[in-house]
C-alpha cells in the first residue's frame, strides 16, 4: 500500500480528518495523438507544405468542378481559364496596369498621410499621460464611425475627384493606427526608462534613444495590419465614383456582366495585398532582429 | 559624507489607504564605503534605493550627495536593477556605451572607456552579442559595466543577483567585490540575502518592517581581502547568524502584525 493511501494505519505524525475518504480515482492516461491534433505541437515540414497546398487547391478544385458540371452558369461563375484570359487581355491592353497604378497611388498618398499623422500622435499618446488624456476620448469615438459612412459627406465637401478618395483612406486607417502605435509605445518597460535616466539621459534622449527604437518593430506591425485595411478602403472608395482604379474596373465590368474581368481584378487585388504584407513583414524582421 | 539620508520617510497612497514604506531613516555612507541594506520583504528597501536614485521623491526628509540635495535621477548615482533593463536592440558594447554617448567626449575616448569596463567585467568576448543571447549572469555584468562606465559617485545595486542561480550569484559577488576594489567607487546595495550582505559589505544595515526604519547598523569586521572560502569561517558564520536573527525577528513581527491587523 502506498504511504499516501487513505485508510492506512494512522501514525503519530499524520493529521486526522481524512479517515472516511475513499481512494481518489485515477483517470486512464490518454493515448498518443498525432502532432496535427496536439495543442501547439510542431508539425513536420511535409505536413505543413501539404496543408498549405491543400488550402489553396481545394477551393480551386471546387471552382473547377462547379463550372465544369454546369451547376452554375458561366455568366455568374466564369471558368479559371476564362478569368486568366480576361486578366491577360486587360494586361495586354494596358488597362490593368493603369488601374493598378491609380489604386496604388491612392494608397500611397492616403495611407502614407495616415501613417505620417498617426505615428507621431501615437508616440505622444503612449509617452505622455497628457497626450493620452487629450487624444484618446476623441479617437476612441471616431474609430467606431464606419469610414464608408463618410463617403457622401466627403463627396459633398471635396467633390468626386482624388481628394475625397484619399480622405476616405485617411479616415479609415488613421484612428486605428494611432491607437495601435500608442499601445506599442506604452509597452516600453518602465524600468528601462528609469534606468536610462540614471545613465544621464534627458527627456528628449529617452524618447529618441529608448522609446522610439524599442517601439519600432511594433509600429511596423501596426502599419502592416492597417495597410490591409487601407487596401480594402481604396477599393470601396473607387467603387463609388472614379474613372480608373481596380475598384472602378470592377464596377465597369459589372455593367457589362463581365464576371471574368471581376474575378481577374479580385485576384490581382488579393495578390497585391499579399505582396504588401510580405514586404512589411520583411521590414519588420529587419528592424526587429533583436526581438529574436 | 558621500551620501546622507536624514529623516527620510515615504508614504504611498493606494486608493483611500495610505501605506507607510519608510519612516525616519537616517543613513550615512562614507566615500568608498560598501554598504549593504538588508531587510525582509515589506521593509521598503527597494523604495529606499529608488529614492536615492532620484526616481521617486521622499514624502519627508532630505537626501544629499556630496552635500547637494538629490532632486532627480542622474549618472552620479548609477543603478543596477534586478533584471531585464538592458537595451535589447543594442549589442553588449553599445549598452555599455549608452551613458557615454550622451557626453561630449571623442569616439576614441569613449571606445577606450567601454573597452576597460568590458574587460573589468569579463565581457570582452561577448561585446558584439545581443542581450537575449546572454545568460542572466552575463546580462547583469553588462548592467554593472553600463552603470560603472558613467563613473558614478555611488553605485546603487537593487537586489542585482536575486534572479540568478546560486553558483552564478557567487561568481557575481566575487566580481562586484573586485569591481569595488578596482574602481574605489562607493556602493549602496539592497538585498534580502544576509550571507551576501556580510560577504560584500563593510557595513550592514538592517531595515525594520512597517514602516521601514533602521533596526541595526553593524560593521563587518572581516578582512578586506575576501574570497568565497570566508563564508565558512566561524567569524563570518557568527556575524551572519546574528544579523539573520534580527531580520527574522523583524519578519515575525511583520507577519504577526499583518495577521492581527487584518491587512
Amino acid at each position: 500500500m502506498s504511504p499516501l493511501a487513505v485508510g492506512a494505519a494512522a501514525t503519530d505524525t499524520t493529521r486526522s480528518g481524512r479517515e472516511g475518504w475513499g481512494p481518489l480515482p485515477r483517470r486512464p492516461r490518454p493515448g498518443r495523438t498525432s502532432p496535427l491534433l496536439t495543442i501547439r505541437a510542431p508539425i513536420s515540414r511535409r505536413s505543413r507544405l501539404t496543408l498549405a497546398v491543400l488550402s489553396l487547391a481545394l477551393p480551386f478544385l471546387a471552382w473547377v468542378v462547379l463550372v465544369a458540371s454546369g451547376v452554375v452558369p458561366s455568366r455568374f461563375l466564369p471558368s479559371p481559364g476564362a478569368v486568366l484570359a480576361a486578366g491577360i487581355g486587360m494586361a495586354e491592353s494596358g488597362e490593368l496596369f493603369a488601374d493598378l497604378w491609380a489604386t496604388v497611388q491612392r494608397v500611397l498618398f492616403g495611407f502614407g498621410l495616415a501613417v505620417a499623422v498617426s505615428v507621431p500622435i501615437g508616440i505622444v499618446m503612449g509617452t505622455f499621460r497628457a497626450g493620452q488624456a487629450l487624444f484618446e476620448p476623441l479617437i476612441s469615438v471616431l474609430r467606431y464611425l464606419p469610414a464608408s459612412a463618410f463617403i457622401p459627406l466627403l463627396v459633398i465637401w471635396m467633390g468626386l475627384g482624388e481628394p475625397s478618395k484619399i480622405a476616405l483612406l485617411f479616415i479609415g486607417t488613421v484612428f486605428f493606427n494611432t491607437l495601435m502605435v500608442s499601445d506599442v509605445v506604452r509597452g516600453v518597460p518602465r524600468p528601462l526608462i528609469d534606468v536610462s535616466y540614471t545613465l544621464g539621459a534627458r527627456r528628449g534622449e529617452v524618447l529618441r534613444k529608448v522609446i522610439v527604437p524599442h517601439s519600432l518593430p511594433g509600429i511596423v506591425d501596426a502599419v502592416r495590419v492597417n495597410a490591409a485595411a487601407a487596401w480594402n478602403f481604396v477599393v470601396v472608395a473607387e467603387l463609388v465614383n472614379s474613372t480608373e482604379g481596380l475598384g472602378y474596373r470592377i464596377v465597369r465590368s459589372q455593367r457589362f456582366l463581365q464576371t471574368d474581368k471581376i474575378f481577374a481584378v479580385l485576384i490581382v487585388i488579393g495578390l497585391c495585398g499579399v505582396l504588401i504584407d510580405v514586404v512589411l513583414r520583411l521590414l519588420r524582421n529587419k528592424v526587429g532582429r533583436w526581438t529574436g | 559624507m558621500k551620501l546622507e539620508l536624514s529623516g527620510v520617510g515615504k508614504s504611498f497612497r493606494t486608493g483611500a489607504a495610505s501605506v507607510r514604506a519608510l519612516d525616519g531613516v537616517d543613513l550615512r555612507v562614507a566615500s568608498g564605503e560598501f554598504l549593504c541594506v538588508v531587510g525582509a520583504s515589506g521593509s521598503g528597501k527597494s523604495t529606499l534605493l529608488s529614492l536615492v536614485a532620484g526616481l521617486d521623491v521622499p514624502t519627508e526628509g532630505r537626501i544629499t550627495l556630496d552635500g547637494a540635495e538629490v532632486t532627480g535621477p542622474g549618472p552620479d548615482r548609477g543603478l543596477v536593477p534586478q533584471a531585464g533593463t538592458l537595451y535589447p536592440w543594442r549589442t553588449v558594447e553599445r549598452n555599455v556605451a549608452f551613458g557615454l554617448e550622451l557626453l561630449p567626449i571623442t569616439p576614441e575616448d569613449r571606445a577606450a572607456r567601454v573597452d576597460w569596463h568590458l574587460a573589468e567585467t569579463g565581457l570582452t568576448e561577448f561585446r558584439h552579442a545581443l542581450p537575449r543571447q546572454l545568460s542572466g549572469g552575463q546580462q547583469q555584468r553588462v548592467a554593472i559595466a553600463r552603470a560603472l562606465a558613467c563613473e558614478p559617485e555611488v553605485l546603487l545595486l537593487d537586489e542585482p543577483f536575486g534572479a540568478l542561480d546560486v553558483q552564478t550569484k557567487e561568481d557575481m559577488q566575487v566580481l562586484v567585490r573586485q569591481v569595488w576594489r578596482d574602481t574605489g567607487t562607493t556602493v549602496l546595495m539592497v538585498t534580502h540575502d544576509v550571507e551576501e550582505a556580510v560577504f560584500l559589505g563593510g557595513r550592514v544595515v538592517v531595515l525594520a518592517c512597517d514602516p521601514g526604519r533602521v533596526a541595526a547598523d553593524i560593521t563587518v569586521a572581516l578582512p578586506e581581502d575576501r574570497d568565497l572560502d570566508i563564508k565558512r569561517h566561524p567569524d563570518f558564520l557568527a556575524l551572519r547568524a546574528s544579523i539573520e536573527d534580527i531580520v527574522r525577528a523583524q519578519h515575525r513581527a511583520h507577519t504577526a502584525r499583518a495577521t492581527a491587523g487584518g491587512r
